[in-house]
């Protein structure tokens, strides 16, 4: 197929403005909120060494966080300070998406224009310091008619690499609910759409690449003191957060936010339960690629209204319980529990995404192995790998309680190569998911688990507190309730990660509707 | 009899680096009305601080310092040196300002009116004989080197300040510059009733431009007085320093033919 004509390119560019505008918002606040602080930080330590010294370990060590890190970091601290907030002063904020970001990307903003600022004014000339001050300037005046003004170049570069630095970083700030550039890029990934990925970079680049042109901009026009260069820049500016404030302003608010994490089935359902909204006249919007340690809280606080989590993970993440109980008694108290935090479990979509431990089908008849006892013997020789967080959750500590299991190498893997590194011999065995379309694809076994260590999985679908009594939403989902079952999901997946044009989650979930509704 | 001084400095000493440099000793001298004062001395002698101290960029550790009748610790420092004109050593101008720019600064800190800055510039273009039209917009770095010391020195006079404080003001230019510029300054300083201390290390440009020359040694005024005085001293090292000055010119006496013409005109600036 010719490559302009992927209608994934056209898909792609329709959520330009949607995510461009949130990329551009969320960099232009957060860069702006760096300068505000570290300028006059920057300016107050310049001649004082031990400031100066604490304030640049500080923004270097900053930096050496990796950026989703940082991000990542800011949720739960902004949690914790939204309900200090609420408990003393009877206010509440949002902890998820914009604030966050902003305040990561801005501290994260911090190191080159410190450094810079200082640098900057640390190089102006000590004569020409002494020449403001004698011809009768105060401190203040000779900081910003003389040493301001000659420290600019330098201080530009500076902004000019914070810039670009806060714009790419920006990408990262998708996990924690805010939409950016990074939602081609998570779902690309997700859904093995390179298109979305390709899009997603070379848009966050261009971005990047223009907005440092306009800064350069500015920056030769103070050089050359040139007015119409700093105005054009500045113009330039100004001209790109209005294009992008414009059609966020003129489009009217969704009522309805689904959430979806960060993997391809979630892409999918939440694609399903927005279409579903909207066919019953309900104006909705997803948010996706949200963390999972964010997205429940972020149910909780409204932030999203619907999503569809597993009975397994709130049990054993969200709640912290380490026993293992039968599907139905652990249905009903997960109800219980989520009714403490006015969180509906509206019900279960009728199938199961459970880790399993998973094989290729021929090695496993080879050597007898159907169950992860039998597997046992073998493991000391066997490699094992998972995605980034199987390791530490529960469930495995779990699986390894149970079964002695004990493997000769552990790796983490991006989980959309773990299936193809098992299914070509380069590991042995993988922690996948039961639901996933691959395991038929590659002719992978499931491993029964049959000493009952990992919990069950049941897709439930979850509303916030204040959707609790909102019948029209009920009503709009409750054809989806029981309606798919493993098969159906896995095959809706096995579409997904197509890596062409039928796999966009929109088109999956148009397609699982229709087997949906053709069922008696 | 006479009127109080207009620069009083009695008994001032200035240290740094914690005491271990006295870079001024014990020094007391006055400069009166309309005088023209020079000092010499060599280099590290205390000359700058000396000057520095006068419009309070740096603080006396002893002695007391007046400018006009008033000590300068019971004055704001900041309008002291709005009224004393003081030219740097290296011209000390502002790079990123331009010539009009730099000459108005201290009107403008005193908040005239920019119509009255821009007339004065121009007033004061005329004055240290710079084309008004040519150089009012061009940069400092777009200067030579003697055109910058005429910017200095206009910068210096802009606000009509009665004293000039000047810190080798001409050093590094070619001697006939150098002649050409001092001898405009000291024309500017009659005629605008100023009184001037002016530092060089040229004994020769000392003796002719001045009044009266101060001779700095180590922190110390080691003698002070016209041109007449000063001869008379019987300090070894104001001996040495006037030998100089006076074998050039029974030399030149002897190899130059008398030749009467002198032009004061700066041709290389
Ligand atoms: N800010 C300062 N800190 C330390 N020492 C200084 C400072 N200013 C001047 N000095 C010292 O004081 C002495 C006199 O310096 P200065 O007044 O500049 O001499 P001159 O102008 O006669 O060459 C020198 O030894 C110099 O090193
Ligand atoms: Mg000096």
């Amino acid at each position: 197929m010719n490559l302009l004509s992927d209608p994934r390119w056209s898909d792609a560019v329709s959520h330009l403005p949607d995510y461009l505008g949130n990329h551009v918002r969320v960099s232009v606040t957060a860069l702006a909120l760096g300068l505000l602080i570290s300028l006059p930080l920057a300016i107050a330590a310049r001649n004082r060494p031990l400031l100066r010294g604490a304030l640049l370990g500080l923004a270097s060590v900053v930096q050496t966080v990796p950026g989703l890190a940082l991000l990542a970091l800011f949720y739960p601290l902004l949690l914790a300070l939204a309900s200090l907030s609420l408990a003393w002063f009877g206010f509440d904020f949002s902890a998820f998406g914009f604030l966050p970001s902003v305040l990561a990307l801005a501290l994260y903003s911090m190191l080159p224009v410190l450094r810079n600022t200082i640098t900057g004014l640390r190089g102006v000339d000590p004569a020409l310091i002494e020449a403001a001050q004698g011809v009768g300037m105060t401190p203040r005046q000779s900081l910003f008619t003389v040493e301001l003004p000659l420290a600019l170049p330098v201080m530009m570069a500076g902004i000019r690499t914070a810039a670009v630095w806060v714009i790419g970083t920006a990408t990262l700030s998708t996990p924690i609910g805010q939409t950016s550039l990074g939602n081609y890029i998570f779902a690309g990934l997700q859904t093995q759409n390179w298109v979305f990925v390709l899009f997603g970079c070379a848009a966050a680049a261009l971005l990047a690449l223009v907005v440092d042109q306009l800064l350069a901009l500015i920056e030769t026009g103070i050089r050359l003191r040139s007015r119409l260069r700093v105005a054009l820049g500045a113009l330039g500016i100004v001209a790109l957060l209005a294009a992008t404030l414009v059609p966020a302003l003129a489009r009217p608010p969704s009522s309805y936010i689904v959430g979806a994490k960060t993997f391809a089935e979630q892409y999918v359902l939440a694609a399903l339960i927005a279409e579903r909204l909207q066919a019953a006249n309900l104006s909705a919007a997803s948010r996706e690629g949200l963390g999972s340690n964010v997205i429940f809280d972020a149910l909780v606080s409204g932030d999203i209204d619907v999503y569809v989590d597993y009975s397994g993970t709130l049990w054993a993440n969200q709640f912290h319980h380490s026993d293992i109980r039968p599907r139905e008694v652990l249905l009903s108290e997960l109800k219980t529990i989520l009714a403490q935090q006015k969180v509906t479990l509206l019900g279960e979509l009728g199938f199961e995404n459970a880790y399993a431990l998973v094989m290729p089908r021929k090695r496993a008849e080879q050597l007898g192995i159907r169950t992860i006892s039998d597997l046992v013997p073998y493991a000391g020789t066997m490699s094992m790998a998972a995605d980034y967080e199987f390791f530490s959750r529960p469930e495995w500590a779990g699986i390894q309680k149970a079964y002695g299991l004990k493997f000769r190498t552990q790796r983490q893997m991006q989980p959309d190569f773990m299936y193809a590194a098992v299914a070509s011999g380069e590991v042995d065995v993988i922690a996948g998911y039961t639901s996933d379309g691959l395991i038929a694809k590659y002719d992978l076994v499931v491993l029964n688990d049959d000493r009952h260590a990992i919990p069950p999985y049941d897709a439930i679908v979850l509303l916030a507190p204040k959707r609790a009594d909102d019948q029209a939403l009920r009503s709009a989902l409750q054809p989806l309730l029981g309606r798919i079952d493993i098969a159906t999901m896995r095959a809706a997946n096995l579409r997904a990660a197509g890596g062409n044009a039928a796999a966009s989650p929109n088109e999956v979930a148009r397609w699982l509707w229709n087997r949906i509704a053709k069922q008696p | 009899m006479s009127a109080p001084p207009v620069i009083a400095f009695a008994h001032v000493g200035k240290s740094f680096d914690g005491g271990r440099v006295k870079a001024v000793d014990d020094v007391s001298l006055e400069v009166h009305a309309g005088e023209f004062l020079t000092i010499v001395g060599g280099s590290g002698s205390g000359k700058t601080t000396l000057l520095r101290l006068a419009n309070r960029l740096i603080d006396a550790d002893q002695g007391r310092i007046s400018i006009e009748g008033e000590d300068v610790r019971a004055v704001d420092p900041v309008q002291l040196r709005r009224r004393i004109g003081y030219v740097f050593q290296n011209g000390g101008l502002f790079p990123h300002m331009s010539v009009a720019g730099n000459i108005g600064i201290t009107p403008k800190l005193l908040g005239t009116p920019a119509a009255e800055i821009a007339a004065r510039v121009d007033e004061l273009l005329d004055l240290v004989r710079l084309d008004r039209a040519q150089h009012r917009d061009r940069l400092p770095q777009e200067l030579s080197g003697g055109q910058r010391q005429r910017v200095g020195v206009a910068r210096a006079l802009a606000a009509k300040p009665r004293i000039v404080l000047m810190d080798e003001p001409f050093g590094a230019l070619d001697p006939l510059t150098r002649d050409a510029l001092s001898q405009d300054y000291r024309a500017l300083h009659d005629r605008l009733g100023l009184t001037t201390i002016m530092i060089t290390h040229d004994m020769a440009e000392a003796l002719l431009l001045a009044d009266r020359i101060a001779v700095m040694h180590a922190g110390k005024l080691l003698a002070q007085g016209t041109a007449a005085e000063l001869s008379g001293s019987g300090d070894a090292y104001v001996g040495q320093l006037l030998r100089t000055p006076r074998r050039q010119a029974e030399r030149l006496n002897a190899l130059l033919p008398a030749n009467p013409s002198r032009d004061g005109k700066d041709g290389a600036a």
